[in-house]
């Protein structure tokens, strides 16, 4: 019997279609993949050493970076932790949580626009690249206009927001989700029907609900393969359970079901952020904590008691009692979860991220083994990851 | 929930619950390592705790035993959480891998042997995974400075 011979190529570090720097060591029999091993670690930074270096306050910004297509739903479960070791949760105004839910809801729609853009660029489709970029803007806008920066927003406080929505925001908001529906429909005229989007897509990366929750998979890609739960709903957090949305689930479990549950998913956020319009009422945007929160900035520039207010909290930080906790939250490509731990002092002793990325990708191989080349591409698409979190 | 839980676990393994401890409304059970597999594998079974959330290594530098592995589990059906840690010494740094209760611990467990070095025995793939391949030391553990070995320390303000 003849020996089979395989080829063993490096796809990535540099490879347009591995969205970041992965690298994958493909073992190709022909052109059906015969092992995949993902390489991952290009992009560490040593987040989670340098928390433990900074107190509470200061650790928010290094959150930004983890996952920087959703950046406020890395700041957001970063303050729940934080909230729930102090046990300062119950605190948090009403105000503060409509406004982080919204922001919540963008970030997904934002996250998903990202992944949707290059998933289809990476199977061929550019127009749908120009068009979900063209809307990923007006957010980014948003996010501008809201924290001063585009993507490392650092908008979210331990206690409640920053400051507060700025003059025309709503309206902004408000065009946004009212033109969205009819851009989705512009993507779905484009793809869902669309032949080639079909045959490149319906079977290919498939895993079953019971290999899904084995592996760690979360997020849509997990609802597509049939398991219905999302975080929002089943541990409510920041008032979730007052809002009314669908859990988006599908059947099949392959990238075709991963495409149309994501879409829905941006549906169901558009529902959720017209509540939060029809929520919003003034009212104070930080908990009336002083020993935790910061003081507002204009008390700071124009009282000596606010000034000396900001310098002890930057300075001296807050000392939750010792403990630790888990918070997970559903943001958009999965479970997030910071896992803290307190011993008493202004730093955190240890804080470890749960990042979906880094569980997802782990599904990459038993996903594309046995599948031609080309699904990997569609593949590695579809499950959406972001190294910047894998890598931390 | 969760109470009944650890009475149960109590019940089946009375030698290895070292101790349990409510915070926040979090229930976390510290267990003999010896003991993890069979602990691990009676939760997810008996227990419902089908999906392991994290797993990550903590150093307590200067306590004995020095770490702790931690498991953060959750139970799909109740939608409940569970913490698991289990103490592993310096000098016989090792625990047995869960890899084979739950799949998803292949990657969070080679990532605790690159940060903290402890092993983890029956491991399929047991590599560094974000560090590279021929680095030296666990950046995570309390002594491995922050500014990376044979580096001065930075001179600007960091916290």
């Amino acid at each position: 019997m003849a020996t089979k011979e395989t080829m063993t190529i490096n796809m990535g570090p540099q490879h347009p279609s591995t969205h970041g720097v992965l690298q994958l060591i493909l073992e190709l029999d022909g052109e059906t993949v015969v092992k995949a091993t993902p390489h991952i670690g290009f992009l560490h930074r040593g987040v989670e050493k340098l928390a433990e270096n900074r107190s509470y306050h200061k650790a928010l910004p290094l959150t930004d970076r983890l996952d920087y297509l959703a950046p406020m739903s890395n700041n957001l479960g970063y303050v729940l932790a934080v909230e729930k070791l102090l046990g300062i949760t119950h605190e948090i105004p009403q105000r503060a949580k409509v406004v982080r839910v919204m922001m919540a809801e963008l970030t997904r729609i934002k996250s998903h626009l990202v992944w949707l853009a290059t998933h289809a660029l990476d199977i061929g489709a550019m127009t749908v690249f120009i068009y979900c970029f063209r809307e990923r803007e007006l957010i980014m806008d948003m996010y501008e206009k809201l924290s001063g920066a585009r993507m490392t927003s650092n908008y979210f406080r331990v206690g409640g927001l920053s400051e507060d929505l700025p003059e025309g925001f709503e309206q902004d908001v408000k065009n946004f989700i009212d033109a969205m529906p009819g851009h989705l429909k512009t993507y779905e005229g484009l793809l869902t029907g669309n032949a080639i989007w079909q045959k490149r897509t319906q079977g290919v990366g498939y895993i079953s609900a019971e290999d899904a929750i084995d592996i760690g998979l979360t997020g849509p890609a997990l609802r597509a393969s049939g398991v219905d739960w999302d975080l929002r709903r089943d541990n409510p957090y920041t008032g979730y359970e007052e809002y009314d949305f669908e859990v988006v689930t599908r059947e099949r479990g392959d990238t075709f079901d991963r495409y149309t549950a994501r879409l829905d998913e941006m549906r169901e956020s558009c529902k959720i952020i017209q509540q939060c319009l029809d929520r919003l009422e003034d009212g104070p945007i930080l908990a009336d904590n002083p020993g935790v929160c910061l003081p507002p900035k204009e008390k700071v520039l124009n009282s000596i008691e606010g000034l000396i207010h900001q310098f002890k909290l930057v300075t001296d930080g807050f000392k939750p009692e010792p403990g630790e906790i888990y918070q997970g939250i559903e943001a958009p490509k999965g479970e997030l979860g910071y896992y803290m731990i307190s011993d008493g002092s202004a730093n955190p002793y240890r804080m470890k991220v749960r990042p979906p990325s880094f569980v997802n990708l782990q599904a990459l191989p038993q996903m594309v083994e046995g599948s031609l080349l080309a699904d990997v591409i569609a593949t590695i698409g579809t499950l959406d990851i972001v190294l910047g979190e894998i890598d931390r | 929930m969760s109470q009944a839980v650890v009475a149960k676990l109590k019940q089946e393994f009375s030698a290895a619950v070292v101790n349990t401890v409510e915070h926040r409304g979090e229930m976390t059970v510290t267990v003999n390592k010896n003991d993890i597999v069979a602990v691990c594998t009676f939760l997810r079974d008996s227990a419902g705790y089908n999906f392991l959330c994290d797993l990550c290594g903590v150093d307590y530098l200067g306590s004995e035993p020095r770490f702790m592995v931690v498991y953060n589990l959750y139970n799909i059906e109740t939608k409940e959480r569970l913490r698991i840690k289990a103490a592993v010494g310096e000098d016989d740094c090792c625990i047995d891998t869960v890899s084979g209760v739950w799949s998803t611990a292949n990657w969070p467990e080679r990532e605790c042997w690159d940060m903290f070095g402890i092993a983890f025995n029956g491991h399929p793939d047991l590599r560094r995974i974000l560090m590279p391949a021929d680095w030296e030391g666990y950046p995570l553990r309390k002594d491995y400075p922050l500014q990376g070995p044979d580096r001065e320390l930075y001179q600007g303000r960091l916290s």
